[in-house]
C-alpha cells in the first residue's frame, strides 16, 4: 500500500469524527437560549447557582462539583443572582445570560457523541459500527433535550464516559510507565473523581472500571517475569493515582464548596448547631460572644443534635389527664420538642444542692457526670420524669414540667450530664460543641425525642420521653444559645458578663468536621427522599420509552418540551440485549467444548464488550429496582449509552459471526440502513417536543402520541 | 472466579473408621438432644412469636382459614405435632406471657426441639463428608450445640428450628450428592439428588428465605455442569442427560413438592376464618361458613341495596371509608376513601339512582349496565366523589373522597356502572359481575393502587380515579349484598381452581411481606449488628420479671466464628497470591490447602448467600434471621480450625505431633463448653437482672446494648 493511501484513510476517519462532533454541536446548541423560561429542574439548579453567587450555604444530597461548574459559568458571565427561579415556566429577564448558563451542559452533551465513537473504536469495533453507535446517540431525543438546559446529567455522563475512554486507552498501552501510560491513568483518576463529585450514581460505572483494573492487576501478578519490585511499583502507581489522588481531589472539591458557601442561609437548621454557628450571619450572630462553658445558672436552649431539628420546649399547658386511647397521664406540664425558635425554649441549668438559679461562680464549670436540674425559663417548672407511660409511645416514660399535686408522684428531676465527645472537646460542658445525653437518675433512662408527633393538645410538636436504650442518636442534645443569668433574686453577687471567656468561633468546627458532617448527612438523607412527583416513573417504564417528563409548556400555545427517548433506538436496543446474551452464551458454551469460532483477539473483544457494555447497562439499571426513592426517566441515561453501544456491537457480531454469505450480509446492511432511517424519522417527528420550537395543534399532538402513556400537555 | 471442589476425598486420615464415626455421631446426637430438651416446658407461658405460630398451628387443627406471609409447611407441621401430642387447638395464644395452664403445649415444643437437635448432627455429618475429619465435625457440631442462640430458637414453637433443620438437611444432601458424583446415574446418585430437591422444597415451604439455600444449590449445580461441559470425553447426549436429570430433580421435583404442600394447606383449611377478607370473593366462596359459601343473597343488585365492593386485583380489598379527612397537602380535605382487607361496617355502601332522590318505597328497579348511580357510604352518609385534584399518592390520578351531607352531594358524585363486554339492560349480579365505575364528569375510572397510605390513612390502601380507563385493576365486584325487598337466592359461584388459588395466595403473601416495613421511628435490627452479636431479642420476661429468656448468641462462639471467617479470608488471599506467583509448596501441603480452601469457599458462599441479601431488604429484620448464616459460619470454623491445628502439628517436630493436634482440639472444645456453661442462663432463664449481683448472669453483661 502506498503511504498516501494510509494518509488519506486517516483523514477520512477524522472527517467522520469531526462531522459527527460538528453536527452534535449544532443539534445541541441550536436556539439554545429558547425557550426563555425556567424549564423543569432549572428551577432547582438555578436556585443553587444563585446561592453560590451569593455565597449562601445550602444543603443538597448531590455532591457539589456539577453545581460548582454551573455556578462558575454564572460567575464568569457576571450573572446577577436576583432572578428567583420561583416556578417552572417563569420567563427570564432580557439581560439574563441564559445561553451562557446552558452552554456547559450542552457542551458536555455534544461531546458525548465523539466520546461514544472513540470508545467503540477503542474496544476494537470497526468505524462503521462506531459511526452507527455515535449517530444513534446523536439522534436521540432524550439526550438532546437533557443537554439543552441547566441540568447535571450530561455533565455526569461526560465525566463517566470520559473515564471509560481513559481506561480503555490506558489498558491498551503496552509500554508501562511511559508518559502516555501515566497521562491516561491520571486522566482516569481525574474523570472518575469528577463523575462521582457530580452525582453518586456514577459509582456504578466507576466501580465496574475499578473491578477491571483490579482484575488486570491480578493477571499481572501471574506474569512470572515481572519482579516483585516492578509489581510493587505497579501497585503503588495505581494506589496513588486511582485511590489516594481521587480521594484528595474529592475532599478538595468539598473544600472549595464550603469555602465558597460561607454565609448562613435557609438550610442552616438542617445542620448541627456547631455547623451553622460556623457560617457568617445567622446563628453565629447570636452565638458570637456568648460564654463557652456551661455553669450552674446558665440559661440555655437545648437543641436535638441529630435527625429531627428541634429544641427542648415546654409551655403553660398540661398533659390531658386521659388520652384518646384511654390511658392516663400525670397531668403535669407538657415538655415537647419544638421545631422553631421560641422564648419557651429557654432552660436554666440549676444546681440541685441550692435553690438559687443565678450564676454564682463562673469558674465552676459543669463536668462530664455532674448532676443538674433543668428549670424552664418562662414557667419555672423543673424538667421531670417518672414511671408514667409517655403520651404517644407507651413503652417510654413521660417527661413533664413538675407540678406538685400533693399526690403520690414525687419530684424526680435529677439528670446526669454525660458528654459524648469528651475526648475531643474536653471534659467540661461547652456550648455548641459538646454533645450530651441526659440520664435520669431515678429511672436510669435517657431523655430523647421520639419520632411521634403529639396531637392537637400538644400543638403537633414532637414528643419527648425517656428511654432505656443508649445506642441511638435521638437522645443527643447540645446547647445552642447560652447566656449567664444576670438577675439575682436573693441579692447574691451578679456576674459581670464582660469577664466571661469570649466564644472563639474560629475553633468551632474545622473543615474536616464540617466535611464529615456534610458527608454523613448526604449519605443518610439520600435514603430518605421519597416524595411523589407527577412525572415519576418506575424502572420498568424506561427501556421501552413508556413514560416521559413534561419539562415546560408555553403559557398560551401548545409549544412544549417533553423529555422522551427516541422510541426506535430505545426499543431496538432493548431487544438487542437478549440477542447479545444469547450469542454470548452460545459462544461461551462452544468455547468450553473447544470449538474455535473466534480468534483470541476477537474473544477478548467479546469479553470486554460484555463486561463494559452489558455489565455497564446492568449496573446502571438494575440497582434502581432496589431503590425506594423517587425515580425519573433521566436516571436511565447512563444505562442508555451502554445499551446503544451494545446495539451497535451486536450488529457487528451478527455481521461477522452468523451471516455467512455476502447476500445475507447485504440484506443485513440494508436492514440496518432501514432501521437508521426510521430512527431519523422518529427523531424528526418528535422534534417539536425536543426543542419546543413550534406550536402543534391538539390534533397533531394526539397523532404523535404513539403510546397512551405519553402524557403530552394540551392547552384547552 | 471462586473455585471450590468437593470431590477430594482423603481416606488416609486415621480417624476414618466407621465405628468411631458412629460413636461420635451418637455422642453429638445425645449432646444436642440433651441441651435442647432440658427445661423444655419452661417458661409455662406463651413466648414471643409462639403467639403467632402456635395460633396458626391451632388454625390448622380447627381447619379455619387464615392468612400469613410465610408458606404453610412449618405451621402445618406444628399443627400436626399438636394433634399427635394431644393438643386440641383450643388455646387462644392471644399474646406473649399468657399462661398455658393445663393445655398440652409441650408436644409442639418437643417437635421443634427435635428438629432443632437434628441440626448439629447434620452439620457434623456434612463437615465429615467434606473433610473426612472427625475432629473438624465435632468442632462444627460443638459450635452449634453450645450456641445459646441456636438453643433458644430450638426450644419454642417457632418456624426457625424447622427452617434451620431443612437448610442443614439440604446442605447435607447436596454434599452427599457431590460425593457420589464419580458414579453418575447410579441409584445412590439419583437418590441423593432427589433428596436434595425434596429438602430444598421443604426449606422454601417453611419460609421464603429458603430461597437462599436454593441459590447455593443452584450455584454449585451450575459450577458442576460447567465442569462437565469442559470434559470433552462426555458426549453431547450424556451432557444432555446430566442437564435433564438436574432439571427433573432440582427444579421439577421441588416445584411439585411445593405445589403438593400448598394443595394440602388449602385442603385442610376449608372453613371460614380470620383471613377471608384478604382474598377475592371467588376464593371465599370455597370456604365453609363464609357467607359466600353456598351463597344465599339477592342475586341482582337493585337501587336501595346495601353492598360491599371488592377490587378485582389479587389481594385487592373492600371499598372503605371512615370519619377521617385527607390531611393538609394531600388534596382537598375531604373524607378518605380507601380499600381495606378486613370485613367491617365501614365497607357498606348504599346504591342510589343518580337522577332522583333515594326513596325506599319506590318499586324495585334493578341496576343495569350503563346506569348512572350514586354510592352512599352508610356509616357517614357521604357520597363517593371525585374531582380533578391529584390523588394523595399517585399524583397522576384524581382524588376520590367522601362528599356531601346525608347523601346529597353534587354532580361529581355521579358514576356510570359498566359491565365488561355487555349490552345495555343487563343486570349487575352479586359476585359474578365484574364492573367498572366511570366518573361522569371527568371520565376517569375508580381504581386502587397497591400503595399503602401513611399513618393518617391507617395504612389502608389508596383509592384513586384513574384517567386510563383500560387499566385492569379498575374492576370491582359486589361481594356482600343486602336488600330486604328482594328474595334471597342460592346461586353457584364459580369456585377458582387450585392453580388460581395458589397464584392468588402468593400475590397476597408477597403483598403482606412488603407491608412489613419498619414504621417511622421504630428501631429495627440491622444486618451489621448480627455477626457481632450486638443485640438480641427478648423472648420472655422483661425488666421486672424474675425469669428472663433472651435470644442472644454465645458471645465466645460468635467472636470465634467471626475470627475464623476473617482468618479464612486472609489465608485464602495469601494462598491465591502464592499460587498466582507460582511459589512452590510441598505436594502434600498443596493438596491439603486445595481441598480445605475448596470446602471453606463452599461454606463461605453459603454464609454469604444467607447473610448479604438482608442488606437489600426493606422489610422489618430480626436478629434470628442470621442463624442460617451462622450455621454455615460454624461449619467453616470447624473446618478451618482443624486445618490450622494440622498445620501447627506439621510445623513442630514429629515427636510431639499427636499431642499438639489433639490437645488443641480438646482445649477448643473445653473453651466452647465453658462459655456455654457461663451463658446457659440466656436460654434456660436468667433469674434476676444482671445488674444485681445475685443473678446467675452477674458480671456477664459484656455489652451495653444487651437488654436483659
Amino acid at each position: 500500500m502506498k503511504p498516501s493511501a494510509i494518509f488519506s484513510l486517516k483523514v477520512e476517519i477524522n472527517v467522520v469524527l469531526l462531522g459527527l462532533t460538528l453536527m452534535s454541536f449544532v443539534m445541541r446548541m441550536w436556539r439554545l437560549e429558547e425557550p426563555r423560561g425556567v424549564v423543569f429542574d432549572e428551577f432547582h439548579f438555578g436556585k443553587f447557582i444563585n446561592l453560590y453567587l451569593r455565597r449562601t450555604f445550602f444543603f443538597d444530597i448531590h455532591p457539589p462539583l456539577g453545581k460548582l461548574l454551573l455556578a462558575g459559568a454564572g460567575y464568569l458571565t457576571d450573572t446577577n443572582a436576583s432572578f428567583p427561579f420561583d416556578r417552572i415556566g417563569d420567563d427570564y429577564p432580557c439581560d439574563f445570560p441564559i445561553w451562557h448558563l446552558r452552554f456547559l451542559p450542552a457542551l458536555c452533551g455534544s461531546l458525548l457523541v465523539p466520546l461514544v465513537y472513540l470508545i467503540m473504536a477503542e474496544v476494537g469495533y470497526s468505524h462503521w459500527t462506531a459511526l452507527l453507535a455515535a449517530s444513534l446517540v446523536l439522534f436521540d431525543n432524550a439526550l438532546i433535550t437533557q443537554s439543552r438546559f441547566i441540568l447535571l446529567d450530561t455533565i455526569l455522563l461526560f465525566f463517566t464516559f470520559f473515564a471509560l475512554l481513559s481506561f480503555l486507552k490506558f489498558r491498551k498501552i503496552d509500554r508501562c510507565f511511559s508518559l502516555s501510560w501515566w497521562l491516561w491513568m491520571t486522566s482516569l483518576g481525574v474523570s472518575m473523581t469528577c463523575a462521582i463529585s457530580v452525582k453518586y450514581s456514577s459509582i456504578c460505572t466507576v466501580s465496574l472500571i475499578c473491578l477491571i483494573v483490579v482484575y488486570d492487576f491480578w493477571q499481572l501478578i501471574g506474569v512470572k517475569t515481572l519482579s516483585l519490585k516492578t509489581l510493587l511499583c505497579h501497585f503503588l502507581a495505581r494506589l496513588s493515582l486511582l485511590n489516594i489522588f481521587p480521594l484528595l481531589m474529592y475532599i478538595g472539591i468539598f473544600w472549595i464548596h464550603l469555602s465558597v458557601l460561607s454565609k448562613a442561609g435557609p438550610h442552616d437548621n438542617q445542620m448541627t448547631s456547631a455547623f451553622s454557628a460556623s457560617l457568617e450571619g445567622g446563628l453565629s450572630l447570636i452565638t458570637k460572644g456568648q460564654p463557652l462553658s456551661v455553669v450552674y445558672g446558665s440559661q440555655v436552649t437545648l437543641r436535638h443534635t441529630h435527625n429531627q431539628m428541634c429544641w427542648l420546649h415546654s409551655h403553660n399547658q398540661n398533659y390531658p389527664f386521659i388520652y384518646e386511647t384511654g390511658r392516663g397521664s400525670s397531668g403535669q406540664q407538657q415538655v415537647t420538642c419544638y421545631g422553631f425558635k421560641d422564648e419557651n425554649n429557654w432552660w436554666i441549668v440549676k444546681d440541685p444542692r441550692s435553690s438559687f438559679i443565678g450564676v454564682r461562680d463562673i469558674s465552676k464549670r459543669i463536668k462530664n457526670g455532674d448532676i443538674v436540674q433543668l428549670v424552664h425559663g418562662k414557667t419555672g417548672r423543673v424538667l421531670n420524669s417518672h414511671d408514667v407511660a409517655a403520651p404517644m409511645s407507651p413503652h417510654f416514660m413521660e417527661v413533664s414540667g413538675y407540678i406538685d399535686y400533693n399526690i403520690t408522684i414525687p419530684e424526680q428531676s435529677l439528670w446526669k450530664v454525660i458528654i459524648l465527645n469528651a475526648e475531643t472537646e474536653g471534659d467540661t460542658w461547652k456550648a455548641l460543641s459538646s454533645h450530651v445525653r441526659f440520664l435520669h437518675l431515678n429511672t436510669s433512662q435517657y431523655l430523647r425525642v421520639t419520632a411521634q408527633q403529639l396531637p392537637a393538645w400538644g400543638f403537633f410538636q414532637f414528643e419527648v420521653a425517656t428511654d432505656r436504650g443508649i445506642q441511638h442518636e435521638d437522645n443527643v442534645w447540645n446547647v445552642e444559645e447560652h447566656q449567664y443569668a444576670k438577675v439575682s433574686e436573693t441579692g447574691d453577687a451578679v456576674v459581670d458578663c464582660q469577664h466571661v471567656e469570649p466564644f472563639d468561633e474560629g475553633n468551632i468546627l474545622t473543615f474536616w468536621g464540617k466535611f464529615m458532617e456534610l458527608q454523613m448527612k448526604m449519605l443518610t438523607k439520600s435514603f430518605e427522599i421519597q416524595f411523589e412527583h407527577r412525572y415519576r416513573s418506575s424502572p420498568l417504564d424506561w427501556p421501552l420509552t413508556q413514560r416521559g417528563i413534561a419539562y415546560w409548556i408555553h403559557m398560551e400555545s401548545n409549544m412544549q418540551i417533553y423529555l422522551l427517548g427516541n422510541p426506535v433506538t430505545w426499543c431496538t436496543a432493548t431487544v438487542c440485549i437478549p440477542v447479545f446474551i444469547t450469542i454470548l452464551i452460545s459462544l461461551v458454551i462452544r468455547r468450553r467444548r473447544k470449538c474455535q469460532d473466534l480468534t483470541e483477539d476477537d474473544w477478548n473483544r467479546l469479553v470486554l464488550t460484555s463486561v463494559i457494555f452489558l455489565g455497564g447497562w446492568a449496573l446502571n439499571y438494575l440497582p434502581y429496582f432496589l431503590m425506594e426513592r423517587t425515580l425519573f426517566l433521566h436516571h436511565y441515561l447512563p444505562a442508555l449509552l451502554c445499551k446503544i453501544m451494545l446495539l451497535a456491537a451486536t450488529c457487528e457480531w451478527i455481521h461477522i459471526l452468523i451471516l455467512r454469505t455476502s447476500a445475507q450480509r447485504s440484506i443485513f446492511t440494508a436492514l440496518v440502513v432501514v432501521f437508521f432511517s426510521s430512527v431519523l424519522a422518529a427523531w424528526h417527528n418528535l422534534m417539536p417536543f425536543t426543542y419546543g420550537h413550534t406550536a402543534l395543534t391538539a390534533e397533531e399532538i394526539v397523532s404523535t402520541k404513539w403510546m397512551d402513556t405519553w402524557a403530552f400537555l394540551i392547552q384547552r | 472466579m471462586v473455585r471450590w471442589d468437593m470431590n477430594i476425598i482423603n481416606n488416609k486420615n486415621i480417624f476414618c473408621i466407621p465405628v468411631l464415626k458412629m460413636i461420635t455421631l451418637f455422642a453429638v446426637v445425645l449432646a444436642s438432644m440433651a441441651t435442647r430438651f432440658y427445661k423444655l416446658s419452661e417458661p409455662e407461658h406463651v413466648c414471643w412469636d409462639e403467639t403467632h405460630f402456635g395460633k396458626m398451628g391451632s388454625y390448622y387443627i380447627n381447619r379455619t382459614f387464615f392468612f400469613d406471609v410465610h408458606p404453610p409447611l412449618g405451621k402445618m407441621l406444628i399443627g400436626l405435632s399438636g394433634v399427635l401430642s394431644g393438643y386440641d387447638g383450643t388455646f387462644a395464644f392471644d399474646k406473649p406471657g399468657d399462661s398455658y395452664n393445663d393445655k398440652t403445649y409441650v408436644g409442639m415444643r418437643a417437635f421443634c426441639a427435635l428438629l432443632g437437635s437434628a441440626i448439629a448432627p447434620l452439620s457434623f455429618l456434612t463437615v465429615l463428608e467434606l473433610t473426612q475429619s472427625i475432629p473438624a465435625g465435632i468442632l462444627a457440631a460443638a459450635f452449634i450445640i453450645c450456641d445459646t442462640g441456636c438453643l433458644t430458637l430450638s426450644q419454642y414453637i417457632l418456624l426457625d428450628p424447622i427452617l434451620l433443620f431443612f437448610i442443614a438437611l439440604s446442605t447435607y444432601c447436596l454434599v452427599k450428592f457431590y460425593s457420589v458424583s464419580h458414579k453418575p446415574f447410579h441409584l445412590s446418585w439419583w437418590l441423593w439428588m432427589a433428596a436434595t430437591g425434596f429438602s430444598l422444597a421443604c426449606a422454601f415451604s417453611v419460609k421464603f428465605v429458603g430461597l437462599f439455600i436454593i441459590l447455593l444449590a443452584g450455584a454449585t449445580t451450575v459450577q458442576d455442569l460447567w465442569g462437565l461441559l469442559g470434559e470433552l470425553t462426555l458426549t453431547k447426549m450424556t451432557l444432555f442427560r446430566h442437564l435433564l436429570a438436574r432439571v427433573v430433580c432440582l427444579i421439577f421435583l421441588p416445584g411439585l413438592v411445593y405445589l403438593i404442600i400448598f394443595a394440602v394447606h388449602l385442603q385442610v383449611l376449608n372453613a371460614s376464618g380470620p383471613g377471608d377478607a384478604h382474598f377475592s370473593s371467588q376464593f371465599q366462596s370455597s370456604l365453609l361458613g363464609n357467607n359466600l359459601y353456598n351463597t344465599s343473597m339477592p342475586r341482582d343488585v337493585a337501587y336501595g341495596s346495601v353492598i360491599t365492593l371488592r377490587n378485582h386485583r389479587a389481594g385487592g380489598g373492600l371499598l372503605h371509608s371512615h370519619m377521617h379527612l385527607y390531611p393538609e397537602g394531600f388534596g382537598p380535605k375531604q373524607q378518605q376513601i380507601t380499600t381495606y382487607s378486613y370485613k367491617d361496617e365501614n365497607n357498606n355502601w348504599l346504591i342510589k339512582r343518580a337522577d332522583v332522590e333515594h326513596d325506599p318505597s319506590r318499586p324495585i328497579q334493578f341496576v343495569t349496565h350503563g346506569d348512572y348511580v350514586r354510592l352512599e357510604h352508610i356509616q357517614t352518609a357521604r357520597n363517593l366523589h371525585s374531582h380533578e385534584e391529584p390523588a394523595p399518592l399517585t399524583k397522576q390520578h384524581f382524588q376520590v373522597s367522601g362528599y356531601g351531607i346525608n347523601g346529597s352531594g353534587d354532580m361529581n358524585d355521579i358514576w356510570q356502572v359498566e359491565l365488561i363486554n355487555q349490552n345495555a339492560g343487563v343486570r349487575i349480579q352479586t359476585v359474578l359481575s365484574k364492573i367498572k365505575l366511570i366518573h361522569y364528569n371527568t371520565g376517569c375510572v375508580l381504581y386502587t393502587s397497591a400503595k399503602w397510605l401513611p399513618k393518617w390513612g391507617f395504612e389502608q390502601r389508596e383509592v384513586t380515579c384513574n384517567p386510563d380507563t383500560r387499566d385492569s385493576n379498575s374492576l370491582w365486584n359486589v361481594e356482600d349484598h343486602v336488600n330486604p325487598r328482594l328474595p334471597n337466592l342460592s346461586f353457584q359461584v364459580l369456585a377458582p381452581s387450585f392453580l388460581e388459588k395458589f397464584i392468588e395466595s402468593h400475590i397476597v403473601m408477597l403483598q403482606g411481606n412488603s407491608e412489613l416495613k419498619p414504621k417511622a421511628g421504630e428501631i429495627t435490627s440491622q444486618p451489621w449488628q448480627w455477626p457481632i452479636n450486638y443485640k438480641g431479642q427478648l423472648f420472655s420476661g422483661g425488666v421486672k420479671a424474675a425469669y428472663t429468656v433472651y435470644l442472644l448468641g454465645n458471645p465466645i462462639i460468635f467472636v470465634g466464628n467471626l475470627i475464623c471467617l476473617t482468618v479464612f479470608l486472609v489465608l485464602y488471599v495469601i494462598w491465591a497470591l502464592l499460587e498466582k506467583r507460582g511459589c512452590t509448596l510441598t505436594p502434600k501441603m498443596k493438596e491439603r490447602c486445595h481441598s480445605t480452601f475448596g470446602v471453606c469457599c463452599f461454606l463461605f458462599i453459603g454464609w454469604f448467600f444467607h447473610y448479604a441479601p438482608f442488606y437489600t431488604m426493606r422489610r422489618v429484620l430480626y436478629f434470628h434471621h442470621y442463624f442460617p448464616a451462622m450455621l454455615f459460619n460454624s461449619m467453616l470454623s470447624g473446618v478451618l480450625l482443624d486445618f490450622i491445628f494440622q498445620l501447627v502439628e506439621d510445623f513442630f517436630s514429629a515427636k510431639s505431633r499427636v499431642n499438639i493436634y489433639n490437645s488443641s482440639i480438646v482445649i477448643s472444645l473445653s473453651i466452647i463448653a465453658h462459655s456455654f456453661y457461663l451463658f446457659h442462663p440466656l436460654s434456660y432463664g436468667i433469674t434476676t437482672s444482671s445488674f444485681n449481683t445475685t443473678s446467675n448472669m452477674a458480671g456477664l453483661h459484656w455489652m451495653d446494648s444487651w437488654e436483659f
